[in-house]
C-alpha cells in the first residue's frame, strides 16, 4: 500500500496543543516551528521503530513489542522517558484488560442471542487488531 | 478505526493510533506490531515533541523571548547531540548572499579540478 505523503503527517491540531501543554502561557510558536516539530515527530517514530526493530530482530521475533520500543528509547538516550512510558503502559494494559471483559462479556450474550450475527461483529473489528498478536497473552515481559 | 478513534479520545495519548502505524509500517523491514509497542511509540512521540518543544524554547538564541521559532529548532538540531539525529530536516537557514557566494567558491574550486559535471548543491532555506 502506497502511503500518500500526508498519510506520513501527524494531525496539526494534536500536534501544536502537545508543543503548547510544554510552552509557558503566552508563548507564541510560529506556523514554520510547528511544521518543523511535526517533521521531527514523525521522523522520530521512523527512527524509534528502526531502532526497535533491530532489537526484535535481535530477539528473533518478527512483531515488535513494548520491550524493544523500551529499549529503543534508551539506546535513542531518551532514559528521561522511561519512567513515564512504563506507568502509562501500565494503566494502558489495565484499561485493554477491561475492554477486553468487556467484549468478551458482550460477545457471550451475543452468543446466547444470535449465534452467526456475533462471529460477524468479531470480523469487524478495525484493522489494529488483525495484523498483531492478541495483545495481552502472549506477550513477552521482557522490562 | 472505532478503537483507534476512542484510544486518541483518551486523555492516555492524543496522537491517533492509527497514524502512528501508518508511518511504523512504512519502514519496510518491520512486518508486525504488537498494541503495545505502537501505544508505547505513539506515548514516546507525544514526549519527544514536548521534550524538543521545550529544550528548543529554553535553549534558544532567538531575539523573540515569548515565541518558539524555527531558528530555536534548528540550533537545538545542532548544539545537542540527543537531538542531532534531526539536523538534515533542520538545516540551518542562511542569507541567499551567503547562499549564491558558496556555490560561486564551489564552482571555482570545481574548475579547479577540471571538473565538468555539474555539482549538486545542498538546499538551504534563504532567508528574504
Amino acid at each position: 500500500m502506497a502511503e500518500r505523503p500526508e498519510d506520513l503527517n501527524l494531525p496539526n491540531a494534536v500536534i501544536t496543543r502537545i508543543i503548547k501543554e510544554a510552552l509557558p502561557d503566552g508563548v507564541n510558536i510560529s506556523k514554520e516551528a510547528r511544521s518543523a516539530i511535526s517533521r521531527a515527530a514523525s521522523v522520530f517514530v521512523l527512527y524509534a521503530t528502526s531502532c526497535a526493530n533491530n532489537f526484535a530482530m535481535k530477539g528473533k521475533r518478527k512483531t515488535l513489542n513494548a520491550g524493544d520500543v523500551l529499549s529503543a528509547m534508551e539506546e535513542m538516550e531518551f532514559q528521561r522517558f522511561m519512567v513515564p512510558l512504563k506507568e502509562s503502559l501500565e494503566v494502558y494494559r489495565r484499561e485493554q484488560k477491561g475492554k477486553k471483559e468487556a467484549r468478551k462479556d458482550k460477545d457471550k450474550k451475543a452468543d446466547s442471542e444470535e449465534q452467526d450475527k456475533s462471529r460477524e461483529e468479531d470480523n469487524d473489528d478495525d484493522d489494529e487488531r488483525m495484523e498483531e498478536e492478541e495483545p495481552n497473552d502472549e506477550e513477552e515481559l521482557d522490562n | 478505526a472505532e478503537m483507534a478513534a476512542r484510544l486518541s479520545e483518551n486523555r492516555l495519548v492524543s496522537l491517533p493510533l492509527s497514524r502512528i502505524r501508518v508511518i511504523m509500517k512504512s519502514s519496510p523491514e518491520v512486518s508486525s506490531i504488537n498494541q503495545d509497542a505502537l501505544f508505547l511509540t505513539a506515548k514516546a512521540t507525544e514526549l519527544f515533541v514536548q521534550y524538543l518543544a521545550s529544550y528548543s524554547y529554553k535553549h534558544g538564541r532567538g531575539k523573540e523571548k515569548n515565541a518558539l521559532t524555527y531558528t530555536d529548532l534548528s540550533h537545538t538540531a545542532e548544539e545537542c547531540e540527543t537531538f542531532q539525529f534531526l539536523a538534515d530536516i533542520l538545516p540551518k537557514k542562511i542569507l541567499a548572499s551567503k547562499y549564491l557566494k558558496m556555490l560561486e567558491k564551489e564552482k571555482r574550486d570545481g574548475e579547479v579540478r577540471e571538473d565538468d559535471e555539474e555539482e549538486e548543491e545542498e538546499e538551504d532555506e534563504d532567508e528574504a
